[in-house]
């Protein structure tokens, strides 16, 4: 009997269906947690000011709904998010679904930037150094892995702020682009991507060091195995040999990483945004925390826990289409 | 060509063919941007809702207070004269005539009376205790206003307390909306020397030349301000030393950077500018504690810390140690005799054994929490030299690390705390915001008041007699008792007294020129670039 849609679809549906409770645990968990933290957001905002007197706080934390239990608390967030209503964010004194769409811009183009250098050179390297291994190439590319893997990056953004900004003044320090330029058309363009060549330099030269190291141990795994012995038999090139029979198979580990990685893409570069102050989500989230900012908080990671799901169910249609062993069920 | 100008009136001057005043007017160049880096940010730009600097060194610029303070004392900005009833129940304000806010239309009595009234009197912190006498603000004519209080209000007080606490906004904007959501709370409008332009969160607040600015067409000097967020410290100072920021104030970087760029001929690097925002480094402590509340036990700890040596080593010299209550820059409410307690370690022990706490089998006398607030860098630091310096006379400290909400929530709500350090900013006038530190009976939660559990009649007494009296001369004399006091009972040790820093970069000229310049309008300031 054949089913009325596309398999496909009927295993979309299905996996839809399993990430909604997925989706609200993480939301009841999370605000369950941050309501652990002690302080809130008052506390915070007053702090900022400089203190206040307490009629003052009362009533801010009455006008933020902050006075009421938890429980009800959370049904209220619990019942807007229902219907995808995000709050309003008392920090930023805008409806967070707007901070959100602000900011996801800046993070996803650092973040896409990074990640495809991090990956297309990394698995080009890994390939080479496995290829040629335990030779002067493989030794170089894998030291330099090494030491850009063992490298914090705020160490390594820190070092290019000074070499190429403070010392020979090539790049900017940090922000997105030059505040007070005004450039327009192809000079804004031009200006935003020099902002963002050190932080997209310094994220991808770490991501790159995994994408090699695990590139070069799945081609090492690979090229011996029997099909492999049979391709070369058949008299395969070394060309047809590399690219048909063994990359299409080493890379299946190598996806697997780049799915985990686009999941954490979100929070993974606070530590360079904050440094490169790049108005970005990950900036934003370790603020919120700082700041007891619940419902811009809650927001990022309702974003993030959904990215996660699609990226998930996106990895596993790419898994069946490298091998076509693997079936979706 | 700026420069040749520039050069042909100094030499001129040195020729001694003009006077010193024509060649520095000559000198001043026009137009240019100036980059201000800040640290933290105020997201709320409204000094009529939150009285806080990191909210003035933005709004300053464009919302003007009534009164300021300059070098000479009290100066006029938006009211021009100010006198007080014999009873010290009416205040009488003249207002600047001919001031248009930014959006056109015209400076008058109603506006103040409506900020008065309705957010300084309900809505801004501190102001809302300063003003709660506050009955009605009359407008006779548009230029004039009359503050009319239940209780008297010293005008010394008032006066001070204005430069902070005394912005008014437009009443057209605000009247009849909800004033807390208001748009312009973080787009104000004001009838400074620079307009409004932008503000993107997280990154930039940008203002432009008010070309209708009522100090006269000359000024501003500057064409825009540029205030960029920068959190990162050391990102901060590779911004200042890159040229792409000209000033950060507020101890805005690493105190190691600050240190290097001292000796960097680029840079001025200093306290001047910051005289009236003068702060203590704090240790507090918790009274309910019955070690603590060991008068002979507080006495012991400070003699047991070494101030200078942390003034040296935390501070790199910017400071001095405290006297009490107030600071030195607090002017006729400033004593400076009162009992201090000079570093000595054996004499804080000897003290330590006889109020009956010796060295246990442990190694300790006794154990204290201490909560360092996570003011930056120093605040941090110090509190990491309080552990140290107990650990000399057989104290053990542990330190609970805290972000802000929880150091707030544990010290002054929950008071969940030994021993606490933070710093508190002087303003102007011990009762603006610096006496609620000894006065009891504060609510529970209000950060920095006395949540210390500690309490004297006479010291609650002198406060609120000092608030409301009207003879300059008698209120200095309660103000120096309160200090004397506040050094004999130790309830809070202020231990370090000082100014704020500063990094500008020489391009920047007619910087820090008043006590309070980062907060200030910088209708002066100009560029050479």
């Amino acid at each position: 009997m054949k089913p009325a849609f596309p398999p496909v679809l009927g295993y979309a549906l299905r996996r839809l269906l399993q990430a909604v409770p997925v989706v609200l645990l993480i939301m009841v968990g999370t605000f369950l947690l941050l309501k652990l933290a002690p302080g809130d957001t008052v506390d915070a905002l007053v702090g900022d000011m400089g203190g206040a007197d307490a009629a003052y706080i009362e009533r801010m934390r009455a006008e933020y709904g902050l006075d009421q239990p938890v429980y009800v608390q959370l049904l209220t967030y619990m019942g807007k998010l229902i219907t995808f209503d995000l709050g309003w964010s008392f920090v930023y004194e805008q409806p967070v679904s707007a901070i959100l769409f602000e900011r996801l811009g800046v993070t996803l183009l650092l973040m896409a930037t990074s990640l495809t250098l991090a990956f297309s050179i990394g698995i080009l390297l890994g390939a080479i150094a496995a290829r040629r291994v335990y030779s002067l190439t493989d030794n170089v590319i894998s030291t330099l892995g090494l030491i850009f893997y063992a490298t914090p990056s705020f160490f390594l953004s820190l070092l290019m702020i000074y070499l190429f900004s403070v010392k020979l003044g090539w790049l900017p320090v940090g922000g997105i682009k030059t505040v007070a330029g005004f450039y327009t058309g192809w000079d804004h363009y031009v200006d935003v991507a020099l902002h963002l060549v050190m932080p997209t330099a310094a994220l991808s030269l770490i991501y790159l060091s995994f994408y090699l190291r695990l590139m070069r141990a799945s081609v090492l795994e690979v090229a011996d195995l029997d099909y492999v012995r049979t391709a070369k038999a058949k008299g395969a090139g070394e060309t047809r040999l590399m690219v048909h029979h063994i990359m299409r198979n080493a890379l299946l580990p190598v996806v697997t990483l780049l799915g985990l990685q686009f999941s954490t893409v979100l929070g993974g570069s606070v530590v360079v945004e904050t440094i490169f102050t790049l108005p970005g989500l990950g900036q934003l989230a370790s603020q919120s925390v700082v700041q007891r900012d619940m419902n811009t908080l809650m927001g990022i990671i309702f974003l993030c826990s959904i990215i996660v799901v699609v990226v998930n169910f996106l990895t596993d249609l790419l898994y069946a289409r490298l091998d076509s062993r693997i079936e979706l069920a | 060509m700026t420069t040749s100008v520039r050069n042909l009136g100094l030499a001129l001057a040195a020729a001694g063919a003009l006077s010193a005043g024509a060649a520095m007017a000559q000198d001043v160049q026009r137009g240019g941007t100036a980059i201000i880096q800040m640290k933290g940010e105020q997201r709320i730009l409204n000094p009529a809702l939150r009285a806080s600097t990191g909210v003035y060194y933005i709004t300053g610029k464009i919302i003007e207070p009534l009164i300021d303070l300059s070098y000479d004392g009290y100066v006029p900005v938006l009211a021009t004269e100010w006198s007080s009833s014999e009873d010290g129940l009416e205040i009488t304000l003249k207002l600047r005539e001919g001031v248009n806010w930014h959006d056109g239309e015209p400076f008058t009595c109603d506006d103040v009376s409506f900020t008065a009234m309705e957010m300084w009197k309900k809505l801004l912190n501190y102001s809302s205790s300063l003003q709660a006498n506050l009955e009605a603000v009359d407008c006779p004519d548009p230029h004039t206003a009359v503050f009319k209080y239940s209780k008297p209000m010293p005008l010394q007080l008032f006066v001070a307390a204005m430069p902070d606490l005394g912005h008014p906004v437009p009443k057209h904007l605000f009247e009849g909306t909800d004033i807390m959501r208001s748009e312009y709370n973080t787009a104000p409008v004001g009838t400074g020397p620079f307009k409004f332009v932008e503000y993107q969160r997280g990154q930039y607040v940008i203002a432009e030349r008010n070309d209708d600015y009522w100090r006269g067409e000359e000024y501003p000097y500057l064409d825009r301000i540029v205030w960029r967020f920068i959190e990162d410290t050391s990102a901060a100072a590779a911004a200042i030393e890159a040229g792409e920021v000209h000033e950060s104030g507020f101890i805005g970087i690493s105190l190691a950077d600050i240190a290097r760029l001292r000796d960097d001929p680029r840079f001025d690097v200093g306290t001047k500018g910051y005289e009236n925002n003068v702060a203590h480094s704090t240790v507090e402590f918790n009274h309910r504690n019955p070690i603590l509340a060991d008068l002979d036990v507080r006495k012991a700890i400070y003699h047991g810390l070494d101030i200078d040596y942390a003034i040296e080593t935390i501070m790199r010299g910017y400071a001095k140690p405290g006297r009490g209550l107030i600071p030195s820059t607090g002017g006729a409410n400033y004593t400076d005799d009162v009992p201090t307690y000079p570093y000595d370690p054996e004499l804080a022990k000897t003290m330590l054994d006889e109020a009956g706490y010796p060295v246990q089998e442990d190694g300790f006398r006794f154990h204290l929490r201490h909560r360092p607030a996570p003011w930056g860098e120093y605040t941090q630091l110090w509190a990491e030299y309080f552990r140290q310096a107990m650990s000399e006379i057989d104290i053990d400290v542990e330190i609970l690390q805290n972000d802000a909400p929880g150091f707030l929530a544990g010290v002054y709500r929950d008071h969940d705390f030994d021993t606490a350090n933070g710093w508190h900013q002087f303003r102007s006038d011990p009762a603006v915001s610096t006496t609620v530190w000894l006065r009891s009976g504060q609510p529970e939660g209000s950060p920095w008041t006395n949540q210390f559990g500690w309490q004297s009649d006479e010291v609650d007494q002198l406060i609120d007699a000092a608030a409301s009296e009207l003879d300059p001369e008698k209120r200095a004399e309660m103000y120096h008792e309160l200090q004397r006091l506040s050094m004999e009972e130790l309830p809070v040790i202020f231990a370090i007294e000082h100014p704020f820093i500063s990094v500008t970069n020489k391009v920047l000229k007619n910087h820090h020129n008043t006590p309070r310049w980062n907060s200030s309008s910088w209708y002066d300031l100009w560029i050479d670039d």
